[in-house]
């Protein structure tokens, strides 16, 4: 397709059948969530408020990946990716979404002691009390609720200023032209990436590591970070992928996916590379303080265990290898769902075994339910923002290298 | 006449080259090979060249590297000399990934090496062979097989045509500059 006929206004009519879905998908959410608070005992609560903090955490995670994906695009100068940026642009500016629910989720759990009860709880680090934890209470320096919330809130916050950012340079470029905005977005991505890329660790093991707070692990931000930039990628390829078969975005082609294809490709290995290298450690080391985190889900969590390796690796290795398949829209999009729903199996054997006490955990209505309702919600927030701007930032400066992308 | 085996045309412009490529088909004159300075999208397309195997080649040497990692590991800590590490079973496969993993990436590794120096003929101690020196440089060359093709003074003139700034006849195949 020539460039002559790229439509530059062409925008997103968020519509039909999808928009009736989401709801519909936020209803079933909001009925799951509901069930699991009004028809259950305390250990139903706690299963749903896990799997509360499990999906908004993904949420949370996919949006500001999508953030530092448009931080890697700028900073790189990459040319490829132009003409694609919308999309995780709209995924950037749902990140403030994202974070108040995930921060609303934490300290309702926190507060009511279904969340974090293993480092917050009556007497933990009081020596006179039978509840004394003393390793809990060493870490109660770090660990304890203000400075804990207020990490979350601090971290999720300037992620979600530095996404407000970059959208609206994007914008303003598309109504001013020049080099402005570009160069405010190359220093401001410079900033963000470095805030970024020491923060996350601490995110994720303040939101997921310190469900079991005996245990540590110095790997865990990389992995999470790894988990969160993958199964954004995965995102960015199916919205793409669909997008384009709903009838837009015309010039987005085969070496766009292609670039998509690699990328989910090379970061699920580089996921694969982060959880091996956790796994061997500990394997190797054989110190009883770390194996019980990898007894746990050993014991009760090993089908979980194994088909989390089998999506979120021999999936992508196997089906992505090949050049044909990262070009083909259907293969990628299968693969992509497939990392996709890997990495809630990833996020639930990270949280599940911390947050339910042993043998109450389970599939069911409300782990299927949250999912779909934060998919519902995901869909929703993502494809209204994506449609109020036209689906191309007609005055990037490397526009036209991404139209005429060719691998 | 007869001793000529190879027509050059030599363009100083990828572009007219490319046009120089089509004005050739069109004619129906088969292209022995082109020789660029830089490399130029869409050019294997138009030139009709297969996809390179190279990454099945990089698969064999890559399965041949993770296979001979499993075997050695196996036959010095499971067979031949069994030692306790830690009360670990001497068959322990985590242990082993790393090193698999590593001599899957070295054997792939010198095994494209040297598939790129046998595709190439670019061994240490040959002469490079090269159809014609200013290709490594500034011109785009054209290279049409004159045994195949016998109407040179055709060749010629639509190699001009297309904007060639030099026509050369190659008696030998490649030139050595040593």
């Amino acid at each position: 397709m020539g460039t002559h006929n790229i439509n530059f206004s062409e925008q997103f009519e968020f519509t039909g059948k999808v928009k009736t879905l989401s709801i519909v998908g936020i209803i079933l959410g909001v009925a799951a969530v509901g069930y699991g608070f009004f028809a259950g005992d305390k250990i139903m609560h706690e299963r749903t408020f896990a799997n509360l903090l499990l999906m908004a955490y993904y949420f949370a995670c996919v949006c500001m990946s999508g953030t530092f994906f448009l931080a890697v695009q700028y900073v790189a100068q990459a040319g490829w990716s132009a003409s694609i940026l919308r999309v995780p642009q709209a995924m950037a500016k749902t990140l403030p979404i994202a974070a108040v629910i995930l921060v609303v989720v934490i300290s309702a759990g926190l507060y009511t002691h279904n969340l974090y009860h293993h480092w917050h709880a009556d007497g933990l680090t009081d020596p006179n009390s039978p509840n004394y934890d003393s390793l809990i209470a060493g870490k109660s320096v770090f660990l304890n609720v203000p400075f804990f919330l207020g990490r979350q809130v601090v971290f999720l916050g300037i992620y979600s200023i530095f996404s407000i950012m970059f959208v609206k340079f994007s914008y303003n470029e598309d109504l001013a032209g020049g080099l402005n905005s570009y160069r405010k977005s190359f220093k401001n991505a410079c900033i963000f990436l470095v805030i970024y890329g020491f923060t996350t660790p601490i995110f994720a093991f303040d939101t997921v590591m310190s469900l079991e707070a005996h245990w540590f692990s110095t790997m865990f931000g990389w992995y999470n970070f790894a988990a969160m930039w993958v199964s954004s990628l995965a995102t960015i390829a199916i919205i793409l992928i669909l997008l384009r078969r709903a009838g837009y975005m015309q010039w987005v082609n085969n070496s766009h996916l292609h670039n998509l294809g690699q990328f989910i490709f090379g970061f699920s290995i580089f996921w694969t590379y982060v959880w091996f290298a956790q796994f061997l450690l500990i394997y190797y080391a054989n110190m009883p303080e770390e194996t019980v985190y990898f007894y746990k889900r050993f014991e009760y969590y090993k089908f979980w265990f194994f088909l989390n390796l089998a999506m979120n690796f021999l999936a992508p290795v196997l089906l992505l290898m090949d050049r044909d398949n990262k070009r083909t829209d259907a293969k990628l999009l299968f693969v992509s769902i497939v990392v996709l729903l890997g990495h809630w199996v990833d996020y639930y054997q990270m949280i599940m075994p911390g947050a339910v006490e042993e043998g109450h955990n389970g599939f069911g209505i409300i782990e299927i339910g949250t999912a779909i309702g934060f998919v519902g919600l995901f869909t929703f927030t993502v494809l209204t923002s994506l449609s109020k701007k036209p689906l191309i930032a007609k005055n990037h400066p490397l526009l036209q290298e991404s139209l005429h992308h060719q691998l | 006449m007869s001793d000529i085996k190879y027509i050059l045309g030599s363009f100083g412009d990828p572009d007219e080259m490319m046009h120089g490529i089509e004005k050739l088909q069109e004619n129906n004159i088969s292209i022995h090979d082109v020789y660029t300075p830089m490399p130029i999208h869409g050019i294997e397309a138009k030139l009709g060249i297969k996809r390179s195997r190279i990454d099945i080649a990089a698969f064999c040497f890559g399965i041949t590297g993770t296979c001979c990692a499993f075997a050695l590991i196996y036959f010095c800590a499971v067979i031949d000399w069994r030692v306790n590490i830690g009360g670990k079973p001497s068959f322990a496969l985590p242990d082993f990934i790393p090193i698999m993993f590593e001599l899957t990436v070295l054997f792939c590794a010198f095994g494209m090496v040297l598939t790129y120096y046998a595709s190439t003929h670019l061994f240490p101690g040959r002469a490079p062979r090269v159809m014609d020196l200013r290709a490594t440089d500034d011109r785009f060359v054209i290279a049409v097989d004159a045994k195949d093709n016998v109407e040179h003074s055709v060749i010629d003139g639509l190699l001009k045509d297309a904007g060639a700034l030099e026509i050369k006849y190659n008696e030998r195949k490649y030139i050595s500059y040593e």
